[in-house]
């Protein structure tokens, strides 16, 4: 074949620069804010407007603002801008409150692990991540309690031991049912429960009807005695039960049981043990720790309580699916604040006469149920964008209801749902400042309680301290709402147009 | 063979049939409800007799005792409690409703800025949207109540423009006062608004059949905006003005819009608008290329586009979550509650601590947002399902 | 007994979170748990107020001082808990306080419907107003049209409701929740007046930057007895709280100070051997203090510890201080005052 025909070039044609008005700074100006007559026009008056309020604001917070001083004197300056002394000599107070100083410690170690154990949790690239999520929901906020507060709790120590032995003792007399299946199960655990219900009735007849029969040693009740026998007899059954079966499924379940129990004596020993902490009440606790403590408390007790309900809307059994709408519907219906007076004006007529909560644990129990239905409307999103064909494939494989949410649905739904997860952090942290309106004090409303210092009275302190608080709470929520963000786009891989 | 034979189906032992564990959950979950429900009362009438209180609603009529800065109702301090809260609630319902109207025009206008190709336009926009919302908005309020009174001259030195007197006392306008034959005014309105629904009709049945379009929307506005004018001028014009005076201590006389009022509406329109945008932003955005590139291969023009095929199907996806930015609204306008205007929650407040009827004040607050909510999302389902795409 | 059964599961949870559990007696109770909860104002200068290092200072703070001193023998075995307008009574109701010591009027609907009891009235009080004295206002007469910047859920916004309408005059209320509110806003030119118990606009007026710029107004428009309240039924501590106050009255009548109870315990004088616990004459204890559950020494431990009720006066709010209140009605009723103690006998 003949390639040098002569209308057919042999090399490529020279590349010419495009036009200088299409590329190039200049090019993006003309395009971007010059395009036409009136878009041009738009652009300047929106640069002049730009203009005047940063060099407002730089000049307020920046140039013309005082930096040093000692009271209100350096700022009453005619003229003067932002206050910063103020800011300097309350900072410490913004971030703990009333917690005494040299107690203060504690609140930094709380600080510092939350962020230790939570900065790797989101960092998608780091492992451990279920061992992580367990610390940060389960150990920590026990290791923030008893810092915080100083532990050492008065309670029914032996009485609670008492109930978990009993429990544990319980649950093992119906183990060989979760191992063998319901059928087989029942008859290898046959006598123990008959033990474990023996007990429990003794216990209810001197519990509720007073019957007691003779004593046998000083000061114990021979019943009482009787029954915990008889009930630890029936655990001891279940357990050997499951040891002389020697099957492979029995090993979960055991150490399931085990940790269980012993997780909850050693919950209750930590909550009981002298540290030698120093007591510290609520009502001494202020700024960005209450605000920590009422949002993280919100959200780790709304997750569960969360998935629970939106499981429970979706449920074909219509009184868990209408108690769960209404649930959801009522905390959602009304606003937080009325959620807040209610638990710190109503709450206290609804506890047993004699017990009581401090009001920051009454405040705390009105934003978890609040924030329990806007999670679960989080979740249920989630829940729904899964296709029915996941169920029913895991129907069609035999897998048991708990199954096929625990090992199929919730894991894909909850990492869709992660960005809705940290939007309602960034609205419940928004939220905690309401908690002012019923007296606590929270990173505003210390900021607010330092206005009435008479040291540091002038026109400028009100406008410097409001800008300092929009401004920590913007940094924390723009950041969470940068992450969320993120992670959506890393979820979104291959859905781009 | 026999196993093979037998078509019964097989007997399901009782704890495995769904039903049955159903109706098991089920009577768990309604003991447990009852007994906890039992508890909860058995608490709150000990409570209640330890400490010789009743429950009751009793307190209605109680002569209240107070006075209250902002009313829409007749009140004074010698009208009950009941008065007390039914004023909270049209202070409520005032508030949401002007707040639902700046923040729907603030939102769409900053919605569509951030659309803007110009670049520094959307910018602004941007940070607009991302500064407002993540400032909550109980700081804001305060930042707005400062930024609303300290600034503003007092009452002897209020900016005057036309007969509206702008102070730290809030806003003085002129009332008019109608007399007379002043209904011709409002059937002047009645008119007007028929005559523009007539109109509409009209317009669309001859676009139907000519193709040819009528202005509808700028005439029957001006109809609805003019005809009760032409009313009164036609009554003689019965309307007399009460202009604001200033008294040995503020402006008194016309009609006062305090500034909690001013400061919670800035704050509650700007925050709300911050949300609203991304809605519409988002709404646009989903209406699908191809649409619009249809519509331009059609041949019509950019505006057209716009008005008839972009906006009614962002429309759709704008008005479900916009309704739900409206309750927000109302909802936050509970926060009133911290710089003195007296809405529900506010005088609820007050009431509960005069009386210390603490589960009927909440009961009150809690029926009143729930019953609003319940609007809403009846609105919404009723408003779905009217839009929701008809399907092949 | 059903009942009990179902309190269990639920009394199994709640315990666990803070059983702080008020039994039987609030005595009791706070000899158990070692400290007097008292509910305090969140700042009230001379009254009950903070400093920088959380020790609080004022007349109500000294008087559950007093109380602890009785109990425990040690003023500091006290625990303040700082409480709005709003929340102060259901903070008593629900066994949070076993006090209430906040600048509390004493009125009949709260002594009656509240299930609260007052103990006594440790300073008599009534509600005033403050101007700017560029306004050139010398009485509350000449308030009409004014706006009155005042605390909701309190007295003070019934009673200013009650003297303009019984003057014939009009006003506007602007009523806020705290009074940080209510004295910003006033400060920023919201109204014109700021009213509350005379005393709070004398501590209050301390805060301004500018305290001469604003003047208190003669007239007290009400009666506002202060004082310190207790849970209803609970007789007990009803007694020791009301008894407190008056030993403290007692011992300023009988002229014992913190400065000379030990000389007094020597007194021949019987009144004195009463009130301070002196054995009788046959050597068995008068019983006095055991007879309230206290130890026989109890008013010596109070007055060691906070001084008799005009120490406690002189040193938070009288002519020394910055608020330089005279005693006027707080006076002891022999010396033309309303302060008046049944004698201990």
């Amino acid at each position: 074949m003949d390639h040098s025909l002569a209308y057919v070039r042999t090399e490529d044609a020279p590349i010419l620069k495009p036009p200088a008005n299409l590329v190039g700074v200049r090019g993006w100006i003309m395009a971007n804010l010059f395009p036409n007559w009136s878009n041009s026009i738009l652009t300047i008056l929106a640069a002049l407007f730009a203009y005047w309020v940063l060099s407002n604001v730089l000049g307020w917070a920046l140039f013309r603002a005082t930096w040093t001083g000692e009271s209100r004197d350096a700022c009453v300056v005619e003229g003067a801008g932002a206050c910063w002394p103020f800011v300097q000599a309350k900072f410490a107070q913004w971030i703990y409150g009333f917690y005494p100083i040299d107690q203060r410690w504690r609140v930094n170690v709380c600080f510092f692990v939350g962020a230790a154990a939570l900065i790797p949790l989101l960092m998608p690239s780091l492992p451990y991540k279920k061992w992580n999520a367990l610390f940060l929901l389960f150990a920590f906020p026990l290791l923030a309690l008893i810092l915080l507060t100083g532990g050492h709790f008065s309670f029914g120590f032996g009485a609670f031991i008492s109930f978990v032995v009993q429990f544990l003792a319980i649950v093992a007399a119906f183990l060989p049912l979760s191992v063998f299946g319901i059928e087989n199960g029942i008859k290898s655990a046959k006598p123990g429960l008959i033990l474990v219900a023996v007990g429990l009735v003794l216990r209810v007849l001197s519990y509720a009807l007073g019957f007691e029969l003779p004593a046998i040693f000083d000061g114990v009740s021979t019943t009482y005695l009787m029954a915990l026998l008889l009930m630890l007899a029936g655990g001891a059954w279940g357990i050997l039960q499951i040891f002389g079966a020697g099957n492979q499924a029995s090993r979960p379940v055991l150490r399931a049981w085990l940790f269980g129990g012993a997780g909850l004596c050693l919950v209750a020993v930590l909550l009981k043990w002298d540290f030698g902490l120093e007591y510290v009440e609520t009502s001494q606790w202020g700024g960005l720790l209450v605000t920590l403590v009422v949002a993280v408390t919100g959200i780790v007790f709304s997750l569960p309580v969360g998935i629970l309900l939106a499981l429970g809307r979706r449920s074909d059994m219509p009184i868990v699916k209408y108690f769960s709408i209404g649930f959801i519907e009522i905390w959602r219906g009304v606003p937080l604040i009325t959620v807040l007076f209610m638990a710190s004006y109503m709450l206290p007529l609804f506890l047993p006469p004699g017990t009581n909560f401090d009001k920051l644990t009454r405040v705390l129990i009105g934003i978890a149920l609040f924030s329990s239905a806007y999670m679960a409307e989080v979740v249920r999103g989630g829940l729904q964008a899964i296709p029915k064909g996941q169920i029913e494939a895991a129907q069609a494989l035999g897998l048991p209801y708990w199954n096929t949410m625990n090992l199929i649905v919730l894991p894909q739904a909850l990492r869709i749902v992660i960005p809705g997860i940290v939007n309602s952090f960034i609205s419940l942290f928004k939220d905690t400042t309401l908690v002012t309106v019923v007296g606590l004090y929270d990173l505003m409303g210390i900021v607010i309680a330092g206005f009435a210092d008479a040291k540091w009275a002038s026109a400028q302190t009100a406008p410097t301290g409001y800008f300092t608080a929009a401004l920590l709470f913007w940094v924390f929520c723009f950041g969470m709402s940068r992450y969320s963000q993120y992670v959506e786009r890393r979820l979104n891989t291959g859905h781009k147009r | 063979m026999s196993a093979f034979d037998d078509t019964r189906t097989p007997r399901v032992p009782f704890w495995n049939d769904p039903r049955t564990r159903s109706i098991a959950v089920q009577l768990i979950m309604v003991v447990a409800l009852v007994a906890v429900g039992y508890e909860l009362y058995v608490n709150a009438s000990a409570n209640l007799a330890k400490l010789g209180k009743t429950f009751g609603f009793d307190f209605w009529d109680k002569s209240a005792g107070f006075d209250i800065s902002q009313s829409l109702i007749p009140y004074t301090s010698s009208s009950s409690y009941g008065t007390a809260i039914i004023v909270g609630f049209w202070n409520t319902l005032l508030i949401a409703c002007f707040g639902i109207l700046f923040a729907t025009l603030i939102g769409f206008t900053v919605g569509i800025m951030r659309l803007s190709k110009n670049w520094l336009i959307s910018r602004i926009a941007t940070v607009y949207v991302e500064t407002i919302r993540n400032i909550p908005l109980l700081l804001q309020i305060f930042i707005w109540y400062g930024a609303v009174l300290k600034p503003l001259p007092g009452p002897k030195q209020a900016l005057n423009v036309g007969g509206f007197y702008l102070s730290n006392r809030g806003l003085n306008m002129p009332a008019p006062i109608f007399e007379g034959a002043a209904w011709m005014g409002l059937a002047g309105l009645v008119g007007g608004i028929v005559g523009a629904i007539l109109l509409r009709r009209w317009a669309r049945a001859r676009q139907l059949a000519t193709g040819e379009a009528f202005p509808y929307i700028s005439v029957g506005f001006a109809l609805i905006v003019f005809m009760p004018f032409l009313g009164l001028l036609l009554a003689g014009w019965p309307v007399t003005w009460d202009v604001p005076v200033l008294g040995a201590f503020q402006l008194s006389g016309g009609v006062t819009v305090n500034p909690e009022f001013i400061a919670l509406l800035i704050a509650l329109s700007v925050y709300t608008a911050s949300f609203i945008a991304e809605i519409v932003r988002a709404g646009i955005q989903a209406v699908s290329h191809g649409q619009t590139e249809a519509a331009g291969a059609l041949g019509l023009r950019q505006s057209s586009i716009t008005r008839l095929v972009t906006i009614p199907q962002a429309m759709r996806i704008i008005i479900p979550p916009l309704a739900s930015q409206y309750l927000n609204l109302t909802k936050n306008s509970s926060l009133a509650v911290a710089i003195a205007y007296p809405d529900l929650v506010a005088m609820g407040g007050t009431v509960l601590n005069q009386t210390g009827k603490a589960i009927e004040i909440v009961l009150i607050w809690m029926i009143v947002y729930l019953s609003l909510s319940l609007l809403t999302s009846s609105f919404m389902n009723w408003y779905n399902s009217r839009m929701k795409l008809v399907e092949r | 007994m059903k009942r009990k059964l179902m309190g269990w599961a639920f009394a199994a949870t709640t315990s666990l979170i803070a059983a702080t559990a008020a039994t039987a007696g609030t005595l009791d109770d706070v000899k158990a748990k070692g400290f007097v909860q008292c509910g305090v104002s969140q700042g009230l200068i001379g009254f009950s107020n903070p400093d920088e290092q959380n020790n609080w200072t004022g007349l109500d703070v000294d008087f559950c001082r007093a109380v602890a001193a009785a109990v425990f023998n040690d003023p500091q075995k006290v625990k303040f808990t700082p409480l709005t307008a709003k929340d102060r009574f259901t903070a008593l109701q629900s066994g949070e306080v076993d006090i209430l010591s906040r600048n509390t009027t004493w009125t009949m609907g709260r002594d009656t419907s509240l299930g609260l009891k007052f103990a006594g009235v440790t300073y008599y009080d009534g509600q005033g107003f403050m101007v700017k004295s560029s306004l050139g206002v010398d009485s509350a007469l000449k308030l009409s049209g004014a706006a009155v910047c005042t605390q909701t859920g309190t007295t003070t916004e019934l009673n200013l409701a009650d003297y303009f309408k019984s003057n014939n005059m009009d006003y506007k209320v602007v009523a806020f929740e705290k009074n940080e509110e209510v004295l910003a806003a006033y400060q920023d030119g919201r109204c014109d007046v700021f009213t509350t118990d005379q005393s709070g606009l004398y501590a209050d007026k301390l805060k301004f930057a500018t305290p001469d710029e604003h003047v208190v107004l003669p007239e007290i428009i009400s009666k506002e007895p202060l004082g310190p309240v207790v849970r209803q039924g609970d007789d007990a501590w009803f007694n020791v709280v009301k008894w407190t106050y008056f030993a403290l009255l007692n011992s300023e009548e009988l002229g014992v100070t913190t400065a000379n109870v030990g000389e007094m315990m020597t007194s021949a004088n019987p009144e004195i051997q009463r009130l301070l616990g002196a054995k009788n004459a046959d050597g068995t204890a008068a019983g006095f203090g055991t007879g309230i559950g206290l130890s026989e020494e109890w008013v010596v431990q109070i007055i060691k510890a906070v001084g008799n009720y005009g120490e406690i006066f002189e040193r938070n709010v009288g002519l020394n201080t910055p608020l330089k209140i005279a005693r006027g009605k707080n006076a002891l009723w022999t010396a033309g005052g309303l302060q008046y103690a049944p004698p201990i006998r």
